[in-house]
This record gives structure tokens, sequence and C-alpha cells, in this order.
């Protein structure tokens, strides 16, 4: 593969519409990129593409529209193989989001799990990967074991041998924190799981979008991401999972495309992976952007992206630190972490703050981002949180600041 | 829109009533939460001769949410359960459908802009439906 260019920010910020042409022209610093990501024009011009020229179903028609839209699905499926450092594309399952995507491995592989068994979540989690092996624990019996978060906000991995016993089934973590930015060390996780035979489940939907992995080298079993934090339309996501195991795994659900032969005397038998967990007709259009996202994002400089987001994270650490009563949840440094930086200010509600940066163009989330035992840990309701993607200069940043310091004096 | 839905009116009340706080034993209470954003609202209620006595409130919540619960407090008292009963409605319909305000409550017109932003509109709401709660326990 060719070197990429060396990362320019106002480049990169070129190629997003809705950043160089702002709805009614308003100024728009959108720092929300945690939540999801704008779509560059390689992206859109994809997806608008496929749905005028090869607009089908896919793997049953045999009509030339339908051969189109196969082969543009199944491309993009490859796309993303090749981003994630996966060979064996069967082994990506397209799913509606990382939400979908644990769901299916909490209920297919949770098939297999009963009383005496044991998951390890943590208090780091998303609700996406809590609640759904909450559900599993009340369904089959499962114990669910949870790992402390650290005052830095980061998993405290010095826990994890009181925590992982031969109960342990199956270590269902974050690898990087939608709250704290904090990057999971996968390393000590897989060691503890491949010390008692557990299976490793990372959500990877935030360290998804900053660059292409190598996921059978991280040692771990199932990998869950969204699209549209990547830079790809809403709708769509992946589970990897290892072919050895997915394999083994029964259907989550049944329908059509998943089958390889239905009888109403004999029974159903279920199609090879992938297609066994892609029931019904699945996003086409959407996995088709998402192809065309990676293969965008693989093409950049991801080591300049990466000193340019430590920079603008710096940026926001540094300018939260010179605010009278701001407190950051989370590292406070820019060791292993990635440039989501949540906080709180004093007498500020998150939400008042985020009407009133809108005011401003700029757009900040606010409330417990769907990690309420993590706002539980640190005794508070929720945070505002600023999150960054390659497209973000200092423009923003300069407008967040201003945002805050005026927020403070208008209701602190 | 900013601008026009923390009017300094509205900021006002918000922030006098957090000097109010909850009732020592309330007759009736009820606690609410904005599943959404983890936003928490108790009211209490103290009843006596068939109507509300005083009115308390503990609010971990945004601007609106903590303004809306001190109209409560500041207006509720004196009135009979039964006009009280239907406020989260009547303001639901004030939010979202530019419904009257309710008899009596000329205040609700504070949060007239609250109408054009429909992600908000649970934050006023959440203290009136903890009233409704809390008459009905």
């Amino acid at each position: 593969m060719r070197a990429p260019k060396p990362f320019d920010p106002e480049s990169c910020r070129s190629q997003f519409p809705i950043l160089t042409e702002p709805p009614g022209g308003l100024p728009l610093h959108y720092l929300d990129n945690a939540a999801t990501a704008q779509l560059p024009a390689a992206v859109l011009t994809a997806v608008r593409r496929h749905e005028t020229m090869s607009r089908a179903n896919v793997a049953r028609g045999v009509h030339r529209l339908a051969e189109a839209a196969t082969a543009a699905y199944e491309d993009a499926r490859s796309a993303v193989a090749g981003y994630l450092g996966v060979t064996d594309a069967d082994e990506i399952v397209f799913t509606g989001g990382t939400t979908a995507s644990i769901n299916l491995v909490a209920y297919s592989f949770g098939e297999t799990l009963g009383p005496g068994d044991e998951v390890l979540v943590s208090e780091l989690e998303h609700h996406s990967n809590l609640v759904p092996w909450q559900l599993l624990a009340t369904r089959r019996g499962v114990a669910l074991k949870v790992l402390p978060v650290t005052e830095e906000g980061r998993l405290d991995l010095d826990r994890l041998p009181s925590l992982v016993s031969k109960r342990t089934k199956l270590l269902a973590l974050t690898h990087c924190s939608n709250v704290t930015g904090a990057i999971t060390d996968i390393g000590p996780i897989v060691a503890a799981a491949k010390s008692v035979g557990a299976r490793v489940l990372i959500d990877g939907a935030q360290r998804a979008p900053h660059g292409p992995l190598d996921l059978p080298a991280l040692g771990i079993d199932f990998y869950a991401l969204s699209g549209h934090k990547l830079y790809a339309p809403n709708g769509v996501g992946v589970l990897w999972g290892r072919r050895e195991l997915l394999s083994k795994m029964p259907p989550f659900m049944g329908g059509g495309g998943m089958i390889a032969q239905v009888d109403l005397e004999t029974g159903t038998s279920f199609a090879d992976i992938p297609r066994r967990f892609e029931a019904g007709t699945p996003p086409i259009a959407q996995a088709v952007g998402l192809g065309a996202a990676v293969r965008w994002a693989q093409a950049l400089d991801w080591a300049g992206i990466a000193q340019h987001e430590a920079r603008l994270t710096g940026r926001i650490l540094d300018g939260l630190g010179a605010i009278k009563g701001a407190r950051v949840i989370g590292p406070t440094g820019l060791q292993g972490r990635l440039g989501v930086v949540s906080f709180t200010l004093d007498g500020v509600h998150p939400h008042d703050l985020c009407q009133w940066l809108d005011r401003k163009g700029v757009a900040l989330r606010g409330g417990h981002h769907c990690a309420q035992p993590l706002a539980k840990r640190f005794g508070i309701a929720g945070t505002s949180r600023a999150s960054l993607a390659p497209y973000n200069n200092d423009a923003d940043i300069d407008a967040l600041l201003a945002g805050l310091e005026d927020a403070r004096k208008r209701f602190a | 829109m900013s601008e026009e839905l923390y009017h300094e009116k509205l900021v006002d009340r918000a922030q006098a009533g957090r000097a109010k706080g909850r009732l020592d034993q309330p007759d009736k209470t009820a606690t609410l939460d904005n599943p959404l954003c983890g936003d928490r609202v108790t009211i209490d209620l103290k009843l006596a001769d068939g109507k509300v006595l005083a009115a308390g409130h503990r609010t971990r919540g945004c601007l609106l949410c903590e303004a809306a619960a001190a109209l409560i407090v500041e207006k509720a008292p004196g009135n009979v359960p039964a006009a009280l009963l239907p406020l989260a409605d009547t303001v639901r319909q004030f939010l979202q459908k530019n419904g009257p305000a309710p008899a009596g409550w000329p205040a609700i017109e504070e949060f007239s802009p609250v109408r054009t932003v429909k992600s908000r509109q649970d934050c006023v709401l959440l203290p009136f439906r903890a009233l409704a709660q809390a008459l009905s326990s």
C-alpha cells in the first residue's frame, strides 16, 4: 500500500460538506463525534451512486442490479476486513450497530452459558455493553462480575486476578471509554482470559474511528463497532468474531437469507457464516457507505492525526484547567487516551451548557452518555463531553473554550 | 434560541428555587427520573383541609427543570389536588400543542420558548409529572 500523504487538517475538513457549508450558513464547531461522526464526500458519493445505480436486494436476485448490489455489499465486507486486519472476510458480520453486535453475542454465545458461569463487565461500559449481559444473567442464570474503575477513569486492571476464575466464560470490556476517553490496555485482559479459558469481547465503538486495527493480533475473540461513528451512515455496524467461534454459535435471529434449507417436516438448517447472522434484508446502502468510509480512513496518515488530535485534546484539557469550577472526569494527561473529554462545571448543568454553546455553533453532548454506573461511580448525574475527529481544528477549540467561560459567567 | 430560552426571569426563578428544599415529613411525595439525562426531581406536599398546604422539592436537574419545580413549590399551595392533577397534561399541551397556559398559572408563559426546543420539553414536564404522582400516591 502507498504511504499516506502527511495529514493536513484543513484538507481533511474540506472533504466534509456539512463542515464547509454548514446548514443555515451558521458556524458549526462539531465536537460530538463520539456520538456520531460526519460523512466525507467520498461516502456520500458512494451511497448515492449505489442507490441510483445498483439498488436491489442482495444474495437473492439474478438480474444485473441484484448482481451489482451483492457485489457492492460483499466488496464492503472485504473493505471492512482490511481495515480491521482480518484476512477471512467471512468473519465480518454486518449488523445494525455496536448494540446489535453485542446483543448478538449475548444471545448466541450466551446460549452456551448457564448457572455457575460468569461474565466480566466493568463500571466503564456503555449501556450497550452492560444491559445485554444483565439480560443474559436474568435469562440464563449467569453471574455478572464488575471490574471497577480507577480515579482516573480507567479500567482497574490490577483487580483482574481477583475477578477472573475458572467460572469466567467471557470478558466484555470497552476498547475506549465513551466518557473518559481512556484507552484500554488489551494485553492483560487477554492474558487473564486465556489463563482460565475465557473468551474476550471488546466494544470498539469509540476506538474503531481512530485508525485501522489488527484484531487477530490483539488476541481477542469478538469485536463490535458502529458505522455511524466511523464516518459512515447510521444503521450499520460490525461484529467480528473468530471463525471457529462464530461457526459453532446458533443463529440470533431467524428469517430470510440465513438458512441453508427450510423444511416443515425435517426442520431448518442454517447458512454458514456470516450469512447465518444476517437474517432479513441487511442495511445494504449503509454497508456500502461503511466500505467507502473505511477505504477513505485507511488512506489517512493516522500517526499525523494522532498528533493533531493529541494537541487539540491538550488544548481542551489546559483550557478546562484554567476555568474556575471545571473538573475533568477521566485522565487529565495525554497518555493512553483519545480525544474524548468529559467534564463538569460547578453550578452549570450539562444540558444548559450544551444548549448555551449551541448558540455559537458548538455541538457538545451532555448527560450520562449511556454510562450511568460510571456517573454513579464519580458521584455525578452527568457530564458535558467534547469529542474529536480528524477534521476538528483550532477554531473549534477556541469556540469551545470561549463558550465555556461565557456559560460560567451566565449560569454559575 | 438559547438567549430566549434562558431569559432572566426563568434563570432567576430556577436559582432562587434552589434554596427552598424539601419538606420535613411530607404527607405525599414522589421522585421521578428522566432516563435520557439522569435528572431526578422529588416533589413533597403537605395537605390540610383538602388543600395543598405547602410544597417542597429537591431537583438534580437543568435550569428548565429547576424553574418548573420552583414554580410548583410557589404556586401549588392553596390549590385542591383535583385542580393540580391535570397540570402535567395541560403543561404538555402548552409546550407541544401551543395550548393555553393553565388557569391560575400565567407564569407558565415563561417556558414558552421551550415550545420550539422539543428535546428540552421533558425537562419542564418532569416536575409536573412528579407532582401528579405525589398527589396520586
